[in-house]
């Protein structure tokens, strides 16, 4: 039951009520279905995909996610070349993005000076707002033959050779490739990082970091041994939320991967990731079989993406409660 | 009292390494914004806005583009707005406390991150498979479920801001419920449901993924809902991806003019936002 004071605040004998009940009704009816809309989005968008890619998953089974073969020709899919391009990628930007998003939420709460902290804030932010098509185009033209030419030769002359680590800098400095598509979706991963971690650095309690100054902390251990772990399930939730965003992103992704169907262990080769492969090759696919893998991919893009999101929100929740608020 | 060398090492370098973080995200946006001014700027021309999308090999503009991109965002924005209030209004109103408010709220949340990719999928198998083509209705669409989730967030929480004591001086008025979610609560939260708009605006604008196998694309002028509607992201990403050099000049003009518009509305959000903040 609804116990909000308001509707027993209304005269039972009057007349207004009398009449405004039934219009009551169909308001909170009408708003209800549309809430109820917001599920039927998720609800339908799994079961058209778990529909669409059923064809795929009846012919190859369990297969499809280990089998590193594409063939579109012969009608043989396989989606281990994708996950794979999609998990390294994803691994990279968050490599790049985790620590820089924490510099910058220190920076702002702490270092900078007051009168900076909102523009700078404005302009991180509005790296979240540049369309992800544009982040594309630049990696292409521009981003990646500065790669081929400034960063990638060099990464091969000086890593390729070691051991262990040699094998993930072997290869021809094109540009387009793992290594390009992670730092892009690194960039593109950090105003979403560095927001919550900001948010919840300045809520820590003053008295927390009072009490660290008196003990003559400096700002270093105060990060790293009041706010960081005061703060550690909203910024472990916030690097979830960065990962869900960059397993789905798709147009940057497929501007500077390659679409290519190989597996390769140098991250400078040429790859694809899943939401790459359905944005190139969907409205290409000529054959039954081949539009349901792509949708296939969908499902578990959409599955995956679903999972780490939720991690997020509940780790994020998480801390909402911590500090007291409610939503 | 001195503080040790070892300590005040690792106080410095993580000032330094925050500074340097800062730096380092403001640079790519700085680097971003630099070449689609100096690439885009160059490639402005009255031409772009009188003329169809050319085949390659000769010169053009994006009117074509421009005209469906506006069409399928001002039908996002009239089938979402309506649905996203009103699902706003329940979680924050009458279903405030409900489980079935928690939950919408939560699966809204994921739905503002879940890639869009997925979405177009959805469309896809829904309206495209059933009507057999490609369609603007089904970009425009698309793009709806996009925005849907932004505008369940901002109204919601604009709703949320309301002071309780307003709600109760409509219900001492008399006012049934809905009156007072129309009449009081609607007004005071208008400019911020507003913003909310306008931001859902500036994500739909850009959306490239979801419209690929939608709206897809035309070279032509078409006004029909019903075929394939030509749009500016679209237009970019398949005249960046080619080898032509005409259609890159013109996939970097249309970058500068979609990434301006998109930054405006943003700013303008900002503004708007602190503005309603200072009165």
């Amino acid at each position: 039951m609804n116990a909000s004071p308001a509707q027993n605040l209304a005269g039972p004998q009057s007349r207004v009520r009398k009449s405004g009940a039934g219009a009551d009704r169909v308001f909170e009816l009408l708003t209800a279905s549309s809430a109820l809309f917001v599920l039927l989005i998720l609800g339908g968008t799994a079961v058209s995909m778990a529909w669409g890619g059923r064809l795929a998953f009846k012919t190859f089974g369990w297969r499809f996610i280990t089998d590193p073969t594409w063939d579109a020709v012969g009608s043989h899919f396989g989606a281990l070349v994708p996950i794979y391009g999609t998990l390294v990628t994803s691994a990279i930007a968050l490599i790049i993005a985790v620590p820089v998003s924490i510099g910058i939420a220190l920076f702002l709460t702490d270092i900078a000076p007051r009168w900076s902290r909102t523009p700078i804030s404005v302009a991180i932010e509005l790296l979240a707002a540049i369309p992800s098509i544009i982040y594309g185009m630049w990696g292409l033209f521009v981003f990646a033959p500065f790669m081929a030419t400034h960063v990638e030769p060099w990464l091969s002359d000086h890593l390729g050779n070691k051991a262990i680590i040699g094998p993930l800098f072997n290869g021809p400095p094109i540009g387009i490739g793992m290594l390009t598509a992670g730092v892009v979706l690194g960039i593109m991963v950090i105003p979403f990082i560095a927001a919550v971690a900001r948010e919840v650095f300045s809520a820590v309690p003053a008295p927390l970091r009072e009490s660290a100054v008196a003990l003559g902390s400096t700002r270093w251990e105060i990060l790293s041994r009041v706010t960081l772990p005061y703060t550690r399930s909203a910024v472990i939730g916030a690097i979830f939320l960065g990962l869900g965003r960059a397993l789905g992103e798709t147009m940057a992704v497929t501007f500077v991967l390659g679409n290519a169907h190989d597996l390769s262990a140098s991250l400078l080769m040429p790859s694809n990731s899943i939401a790459a492969a359905i944005a190139n090759e969907f409205t290409e696919a000529d054959t039954e079989i081949y539009r349901s893998s792509l949708i296939a991919l969908g499902f578990l893009l959409f599955v995956v993406t679903f999972i780490v999101l939720t991690i997020a929100k509940l780790l994020l929740l998480r801390i909402n409660k911590q500090m007291g608020r409610t939503h | 009292m001195a503080i040790p060398a070892r300590r005040r090492i690792a106080d410095i370098s993580a000032f330094a390494f925050a500074t340097a973080a800062t730096v380092f995200g403001l640079v790519w946006l700085t680097w971003i914004l630099w070449m689609t001014i100096r690439q885009g700027a160059g490639a402005l021309s009255p031409q772009l806005f009188k003329e169809m999308t050319p085949p390659p090999g000769s010169s053009g503009g994006l009117l074509n583009a421009f005209y469906g991109s506006a069409v399928m965002i001002l039908l996002a924005v009239i089938i979402g707005t309506p649905i996203g209030v009103a699902a706003g209004t329940y979680l924050a109103e009458h279903g405030r406390y409900t489980k079935l408010a928690a939950i919408v709220s939560f699966v809204n949340d994921i739905l503002l991150s879940a890639p869009s990719i997925v979405i177009g999928l959805f469309i896809y198998t829904l309206v495209v498979r059933t009507m057999g083509h490609f369609s603007g209705w089904a970009g425009a669409l698309s793009l709806a479920m996009i925005l849907l989730p932004i505008i369940v967030r901002t109204t919601e929480e604009s709703l949320r801001l309301i002071p309780d004591t307003m709600r109760e001086a409509g219900f001492a008025l008399g006012l049934p419920r809905w009156r007072v979610t129309r009449q009081i609560l609607y007004k005071a939260g208008l400019s911020s449901i507003l913003t909310g708009i306008l931001l859902g605006v500036a994500r739909i604008a850009g959306e490239t993924a979801p419209l690929l196998f939608t709206a897809l694309n035309n070279q032509f002028w078409s006004s029909s809902l019903n075929g394939p509607l030509a749009n500016v992201p679209v237009v970019i990403f398949q005249y960046a991806m080619s080898p032509y050099d005409e259609w890159h000049t013109l996939a970097w003009a249309g970058a500068f003019v979609l990434t301006a518009f998109v930054l405006a509305l943003n700013i303008l959000v900002r503004v708007l936002a602190r503005k309603g903040k200072q009165r």
